[in-house]
């Protein structure tokens, strides 16, 4: 075999013989020719330089996992880092459907060829709908950030106004995607981004401040419920009317495993809703189970405002049957370039299916266990740390599955505690003492179903242990 | 002749989820507190005002029966098992030894704000990632944050957003030129920055003229965005003159780089003088694209625009690897967290399995096979190429046209798409807006699909064309073997129709049945 290629094993034409055969049948005497279009001086002149090739799936196979199993996983430590990728139970029916090749692959198919899959974004949306309360729900964006900084832009076009007012503790990942989406000062296209306070006491909105700040000019507030730290905010109902007696649009974040607990958005006055598409049975893979919805009423000028995919429901050529198809498709980048809303693309439609399976598994009874669960076991965990010496829950009875724990009467700083939690196989939660809102040394914890109240207790006891 | 498959997919009527189950049905279990937990805060702890006292309207359903159901939705998706020549999206197989290792815990339970002395492992492929993609394009570094090739060419309009401010000339370089041809995504993105866009019209040969680009750069050009081959195959020879133009008058050249799989390891974007440039590693390199992501718009770029990336970049530092944050130029994020980083994981499997070997082979393979195709097609009577006067060869794909045939029987691209899945081929892809010719598609046969999975599809659209003229109305109400009749659009526009929800077409309905009830 020595001198002899090797066919590879995913390229079929590689087998002895094919280039050739076609070569032949087109008439070119080599491959070169067939390349004749590119002139000469548009040929790399440096050759690649890549590693070795791994041809073989056990060398593969190999590699990879032994790169891989230089992480350390939260499976085999006990984590509590959350901040918008969240350790939550995924079932294994979701891991099977969303694994299935005819799902996974590669292509796009039409309505009819690819039906299941059709129906299976739809189903995703019908449930997502109807944890919202709301109507139209579109297939899910890159990311929460991105689908808040989507929503904005709607509603700057929906009210021709360019100035959008966000929590002043807001996510940092976030708010610079939101930034990102709102163009620098210098674009025509700009949408100002000003911050609105927060109550100190609570963590939540400062009411005052909010209806100081709303004018002629706003085209939305924006706040989140359950907020960034955690905290619920109760006053959504108020924020919802000041924003709309503005002429403003309310744009509303949730978490998704909130909901059966939570009050659905739709019952408070949103009018466009935004959220992590990853707490419904995605995996955090390294940040790579991002994905955020859009959902709104289904009144004609939300509709016409979204950017990207609106999955309809419709009937077929036969009596009775129905179909799937897309809402709308000429409003969005592929029906119109750079006259469309925004732009779409690629986006992260395999998690609206594991969203789908996810929903259907948990039912009503499910997502009310669900955030039973977490919200007692969050508060269980605040009490627990809150009894340590130096350590301060800093809004304690207003917190759905995180927390923000306060350092600073230990006299130790949140990256020495993590590194001693760590050595103990614990990931403490993130470090937020150099970001807005003058928190001092602290760090976001959270407890989500998956911590049992014996991993809650280890995580008091060893952070004890650590502080002493 | 090949012997087309008699297919016929799975037809389960199978209801909507939502339809599914009955009152008090359970799917999962959640524990519920433990007692020591109940004692120590109690369980009603929402604030009244906010706690939900109505049921959502969820199906209620057993575990197994959600299995069942979906692996139903599964079995009526063709899903590429048949044969999909879809052009521009590259169509791969999508490793499934890479698929596992993803799957293991040491990625898919690793949060990205770890510490990274717990993340090497990733963070090493990430690095390594970005060396195999430095060395195919010359660029000076790769990060992968953009969720698809969209999402990169917005990552481009903002990384020169970030570039002119620092120059401050942001208020006077306001215009991104393109062409007419371009994916969507690039005036798109372009517009959704804030740039005003400048498309240039195609010339006979295929491609914009170079005294149309001379006169649309100018001192306010701040990018140009282009492929190159574009979706009709055509190679522009005069690309190298394009970027030296646009750079006369000071603009940044970005390359598209959705089509390269037919130039795979011969060109350099460097060597041809662009300042960054884009693969899409859930199509090029192998990663599943899912239907539509998670996906990975991989952005390349120089040294001098590296200062403007979003953050994190993954670096080395001696035999460690890390995140760093601190980039004061940095345009700031396009998307949180690192990117899909399993799809990278995927893509790193895809680049090593091939090699450099493998992957010029790949190349050679596309755009023999494509040429092969052109071939086959042009001999079908009813059907033309795009650019009929130019001669040179296509590259990895090439635009066709159903005109002739359609003239000729009123079936065009659509009846022939909905037709071929009835021969379990899955359906071609048409064009992006604007068709520039009559009814067309654009197959693309990369260098997965054997001649034998070529001769079949091609087979099959000579068989529809003699349908198309033997039985055209059979052709128009296709497809006939799928889970479902062809979908009537007649809703999709109509706000009293368009059912985005259940709740949604369940109200709509309601008021339908009240309606006709009324005029009764």
């Amino acid at each position: 075999m020595a001198g002899e290629r090797r066919a590879h094993p995913w390229m079929a034409n590689s087998a002895p013989g094919i280039i050739e055969g076609m070569l032949k049948e087109i008439g070119a005497a080599s491959v070169d020719e067939v390349f004749a279009q590119i002139p000469n001086d548009h040929f790399r002149s440096t050759p690649l330089d890549l590693p070795p090739a791994l041809t073989s799936e056990i060398e593969l196979r190999r590699d990879l996992v032994g790169k891989l199993k230089r992480n350390a996983s939260c499976e085999d430590n006990l984590s509590f880092i959350g901040a918008g990728v969240w350790q939550h139970h995924v079932p294994a029916i979701v891991d099977e459907i969303v694994g299935r090749t005819e799902f996974a692959t590669n292509v796009w198919g039409s309505y009819q060829s690819d039906h299941g899959r059709n129906q299976a974004w739809f189903e995703f949306n019908s449930q997502l709908g109807a944890l919202l309360n709301l109507d139209v729900v579109q297939l899910p964006v890159y990311s929460w950030g991105c689908a808040i900084g989507h929503a904005i832009r709607m509603a700057a076009r929906i009210t021709g106004r360019a100035k959008v007012l966000v929590p002043a503790l807001s996510d940092p990942e976030r708010l610079s995607v939101i930034r990102t989406y709102c163009q620098p000062s210098e674009m025509d296209g700009h949408i100002e981004v000003v911050t609105i306070a927060a109550d100190p006491t609570t963590g939540r909105l400062d009411a005052n401040d909010l209806a100081a700040r709303l004018g002629e000019d706003v085209a939305a507030v924006y706040f989140e419920n359950p907020a960034y730290l955690g905290t619920i905010e109760s006053g959504a109902a108020e924020i919802a009317r000041l924003a709309r007696a503005a002429g403003a649009e309310t744009i509303v974040g949730v978490d998704p495993a909130s909901l059966g607990v939570i009050k659905a958005p739709g019952d408070y006055g949103a009018d466009i809703v935004t959220g992590p598409v990853q707490p419904l049975g995605v995996h955090m893979h390294c940040g790579g189970g991002a994905g955020g919805f859009i959902a709104s009423r289904d009144e004609e000028r939300y509709v016409r405002a979204y950017n990207g995919f609106l999955v309809s429901v419709v009937e077929t050529r036969e009596p009775g049957q129905l179909g799937f198809g897309l809402a709308c498709p000429h409003q969005n980048s592929y029906g119109m370039r750079e006259n469309g809303n925004d732009w779409t693309g690629n986006s992260t439609y395999l998690w609206a299916i594991a969203g789908a399976v996810y929903m259907s598994l948990l039912g009503p009874e499910g997502f009310r266990e669900l955030g039973t669960l977490i919200v007692a076991r969050a508060r269980y965990a605040a009490k627990l740390l809150g009894d340590i010496d130096g350590v301060r829950i800093v809004w304690p009875d207003t917190t759905f599955k995180e927390f923000v724990v306060n350092f600073d009467g230990t006299g130790r700083t949140v990256s020495e505690i993590n590194d001693a939690l760590r050595a103990r196989g614990i990931f403490g939660g993130k470090d937020i003492s150099d970001e807005a809102g003058g928190l001092g040394r602290s760090a976001l914890y959270c407890v989500t179903e998956v911590h049992s109240a014996a991993d809650i207790r280890r995580l008091a006891d060893t952070l004890t242990e650590v502080l002493q | 002749m090949t012997r087309p498959p008699e297919f016929h997919a799975a037809k389960w009527n199978e209801p909507v989820v939502m339809e599914l189950g009955r009152p008090g049905g359970r799917g999962q279990h959640f524990p519920a507190p433990e007692d020591e937990i109940r004692s120590a805060v109690g369980i009603d702890l929402i604030p009244g005002e906010m706690a939900r006292t109505d049921r959502p309207d969820l199906p209620e359903i057993t575990e197994f029966e959600a299995q069942r159901h979906y692996l139903h939705l599964s079995q009526m998706t063709l899903g590429m098992m048949g044969v999909s020549l879809f052009g521009t999206c590259t169509m791969k197989y999508n490793s499934k030894t890479a698929e596992f290792a993803t799957l293991r815990p040491e990625l898919a339970a690793v949060h990205p704000y770890q510490h990274p002395d717990t993340l090497q492992g990733v963070l090493q492929i990430i690095h390594d990632m970005d060396g195999m993609l430095r060395s195919l394009s010359g660029m000076d570094q790769f990060i992968f944050q953009a969720g698809g090739g969209a999402n990169a060419a917005y990552t481009m309009a903002c990384v020169a957003r970030a570039y002119w401010a620092d120059k401050g000339m942001l208020g006077q370089r306001t215009e991104m030129v393109t062409s007419v041809q371009a994916h969507p995504c690039n005036p798109a993105t372009a517009a959704a920055a804030g740039f005003k866009v400048v498309n240039l019209p195609l010339e006979e040969n295929g491609y914009p003229s170079l005294d149309a680009l001379r006169a649309a750069v100018s001192g306010n050009t701040a990018l140009i965005m282009i492929n190159n081959p574009d979706d009709m195959g055509i190679y522009n020879p005069e690309i190298k003159e394009w970027v030296r133009i646009a750079k006369e008058a000071g603009a940044l050249c970005f390359y598209d780089h959705a089509n390269f799989n037919g130039v795979m390891g011969k060109l350099s974007a460097r060597e041809l003088g662009f300042d960054a440039c884009m693969f899409m590693l859930h199509k090029t390199f192998g990663a599943p694209k899912a239907g539509g992501g998670p996906a990975v718009g991989a952005f390349g770029c120089s040294d001098e625009l590296a200062a403007y990336l979003p953050t994190p970049v993954v670096v080395k530092a001696g035999d460690r690897y890390a995140l760093d944050e601190d980039r004061p130029k940095s345009m700031g994020k396009i998307r949180e967290y690192w990117g899909n980083v399993p799809q990278v994981v995927k893509a790193y499997a895809w680049t090593r399995a091939m090699g450099a070997d493998g992957i010029e082979l790949g190349a050679d393979i596309s755009v023999v096979s494509n040429n092969y195709m052109d071939k086959r097609l042009a001999e079908i009577p009813g059907l033309a190429i795009s650019n009929p006067d130019v001669s040179a060869r296509r590259m990895e794909m090439t635009r066709w046209s159903l005109g002739p045939i359609a003239e000729e029987t009123g079936i065009g691209t659509v009846d022939f798409a909905n037709r071929m899945a009835d021969y379990g081929i899955d359906p071609w892809w048409m064009s992006h807006e604007p068709w520039i010719v009559a009814e067309p598609f654009t197959p693309e046969p990369g260098e997965l699909w054997s001649k034998e999975d070529i001769d079949l599809w091609i087979d099959v659209v000579a068989k529809i064309c003699e349908e198309a003229r033997s039985d055209p109305e059979m052709v128009k109400s296709a497809p006939h073997n799928q889970a479902i009749a062809q979908v009537k659009g007649d809703a999709f526009e109509d706000p009293a129709k368009w059912a985005m929800t259940w709740r949604a077409w369940k109200r709509k309905q309601e008021a339908a049945d009240q309606g006709k009830r009324g005029a009764a």
